[in-house]
């Protein structure tokens, strides 16, 4: 079974972002990068896919600029076979994302694609159900627990309700939640030999897809602040307080 | 024109997300059609035809829908899509699941998650966990949208007298099955809609001692909700976290206990109304969004907030 792991780089999740001055976008001089979460959770798990024998070839993806190869060669590092940058500059929307993943299905043909729910950055999570969708193959988004077995999928999603177990035929398109698995770290070894894994660049415009983007953004701002509250001495004045001054509970 | 708005419900009764769902797309168009899918949902279709603004309930009755599957329902959406000028369903699990499939399917871009509604081409929503706010513009000529369903008050129910229209649409994709759902049953209000919150974190150690915020929640008619933390250690179940990933909350009343106020849990409740936050680090940056802390154990504040409420 050969696996698809499409990735994002993001803003490392410990920055607090902040828009720019002139609310044009959002600041992101010098800040830290890193693997979006969810997405290093999807190549962990085809990493122990692999590692339990399911599957037999692990490929990364990601698209974006030259500096995205950062991020396909920490999934090299935690296991991933080789690696594909679809080369861009523009800031390209999931819609589009999903149509350049869809090229890169359709030539390497992988019995399964797992990414994450969704990116740290936009908060859209769209992308995987967008590539489903383009490919006609079932989905099982949000997914804390991933079984194959002939030919086939059994997930437990995560659902507002609780847990939802589906099946679905492969090729198919699982979405990651936290607590598919935890990750590993990288080890020193292996991020030395993910330097020598295969790691080919192809350039957006050769694939021949429409990435403009349909929605644009008008400005970036702050959310309303919070004003400071009070910090109360005892439970009793914090009871009084709820009662007369907040007047939420009775 | 005309927009969609695609019902949440269990085939016994209409969410108050749909409601919420139809707020924000009154502000876009000013007739709303409603679909309802599902199996034997019938009282939803007639509970949906009371909503106001509403002209028009496309009703579906099929095993197929019966558990939303994403193949299914994002077929039946875009085959009923022709008409409308936006479809917009809100951002529940569900609506999360097959909305981006639907766009997909009709080459549009989807608008994750508004907050607010500009105009009827440009939206607000949060980015980066809500450090940002994105006013954002489509130019596609339908718009599929999702709805962050505490950004918009619900929309009455109850007086509307909408045209029920029963449509025979099999859409089997045969590519997904529905084995079985495990859902918590509670007599607490739901977590999304409750008006009062009370969760629990890490300092919360384990699941037994969420009895301690069971009392106050008993008390105070309020739902149980809890950070990203106490979920993965496995004290409460996935359907409690409250957060950027996982439900978004803004009660009257949210108390945070033993919960140190990450960004990730922040953009999940700190629209609420009023914030209290008990937490025995002072500095715990929890204090930063309350408007009542206390600096307190909480193994003898919570006993003692039961008693005296
Ligand atoms: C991609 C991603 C998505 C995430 N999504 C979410 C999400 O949706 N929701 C979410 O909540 N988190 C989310 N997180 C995790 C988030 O970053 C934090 O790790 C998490 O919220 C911390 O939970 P906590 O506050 O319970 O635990 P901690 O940060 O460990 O805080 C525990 C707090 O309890 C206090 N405490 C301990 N003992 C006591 C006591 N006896 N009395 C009083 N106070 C006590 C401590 O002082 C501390 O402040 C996400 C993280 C990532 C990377």
């Amino acid at each position: 079974m050969k696996i698809l792991v499409p990735i994002k780089r993001v803003v490392d999740y410990n920055v607090k972002v902040r828009p720019k001055a002139d609310e044009s976008g959002v600041d992101l001089n010098n800040v830290k990068m890193a693997i979006n979460p969810f997405c290093e959770i999807a190549v962990e798990e085809a990493v122990r896919l692999k590692e339990a024998g399911s599957a037999t070839e692990i490929i990364a993806v990601t698209v974006g600029a030259t500096n995205t190869q950062e991020q396909l060669r920490t999934a090299l590092a935690l296991g991933a076979d080789r690696a594909i940058l679809v080369e861009t500059d523009i800031e390209v929307e999931p819609l589009g994302i999903s149509k350049v993943l869809k090229a890169i299905v359709e030539k390497e043909s992988p019995d399964l694609i797992i990414m994450g729910k969704q990116a740290i950055d936009g908060d859209n999570n769209q992308t995987g159900q967008m590539l489903a969708a383009l490919m006609g193959y079932p989905q099982a988004t949000f997914a804390s627990e991933l079984k194959i077995s002939d030919n086939k999928a059994e997930v437990i999603r995560e659902v507002d309700g609780g847990l939802q177990t589906i099946s679905i035929n492969l090729p198919a398109v699982v979405t990651s939640d936290l607590r598919l698995n935890e990750p590993r770290y990288a080890s020193l070894p292996n991020i030395m030999k993910a330097k020598q894994k295969q790691l080919d660049v192809i350039n957006s415009g050769d694939l021949g897809v429409d990435l403009n983007p349909r929605i644009s953004t008008v400005k970036v701002s702050p959310p309303p602040e919070r004003e400071a509250g009070i910090i109360v001495e005892s439970v009793d004045q914090l009871v009084e307080k709820l009662k007369n001054e907040a007047k939420v509970i009775s | 024109m005309t927009a969609l708005v695609i019902a949440e419900h269990d085939n016994n009764e209409l969410k108050v997300s749909t409601q919420n769902t139809i707020s924000a797309a009154l502000k876009i168009e000013d007739d709303i059609h409603i679909l309802v899918a599902g199996l034997n949902c019938n009282s939803v279709a007639e509970e949906a035809a009371t909503c106001e603004g509403v002209s028009k309930i496309l009703y579906v009755d099929s095993s197929e829908y019966e558990n939303f599957l994403a193949e299914n329902m994002s077929s039946l959406i875009k085959n009923i899509s022709t008409d409308y000028s936006s479809i917009l369903a809100p951002s529940t699990t569900n609506g999360k699941n097959y909305m981006p499939r639907v766009a997909a399917l009709m080459d549009v871009s989807q608008v994750s998650d508004i907050i607010s509604v500009e105009s009827e081409d440009t939206f607000q929503r949060p980015i980066y966990a809500g450090s940002c706010i994105a006013t954002v513009k489509s130019s596609d000529s339908v718009k599929v949208i999702t709805v962050r369903t505490t950004a918009f008050d619900a929309s009455p129910k109850g007086t509307g007298s909408a045209e029920i229209l029963k449509l025979e649409e099999v859409n089997d994709a045969g590519l997904s099955q529905f084995i079985k759902d495990e859902l918590a049953k509670s007599d607490r209000p739901e977590l999304t809609a409750a008006e009062i919150v009370i969760s629990g974190g890490r300092g919360m150690q384990n699941g037994d001692n969420f009895s301690l915020l069971e009392g106050i929640a008993d008390k105070l008619g309020a739902a149980i909700g809890a950070s990203r933390a106490a979920v993965d250690s496995g004290f409460v179940p996935n359907d409690y976290q409250v957060g950027q990933t996982g439900k978004i909350v803004a009660p009257d009343l949210y108390i945070a206990v033993g919960i140190s106020g990450a960004i990730q849990h922040l953009a999940g409740m700190k629209d609420s109304k009023v914030i209290v936050a008990i937490n025995k680090d002072e500095d715990a940056p929890i204090f930063q969004v309350a408007d009542y802390g206390l600096v307190a154990d909480l193994f003898t504040a919570l006993p003692e907030m039961e008693s005296k409420i």
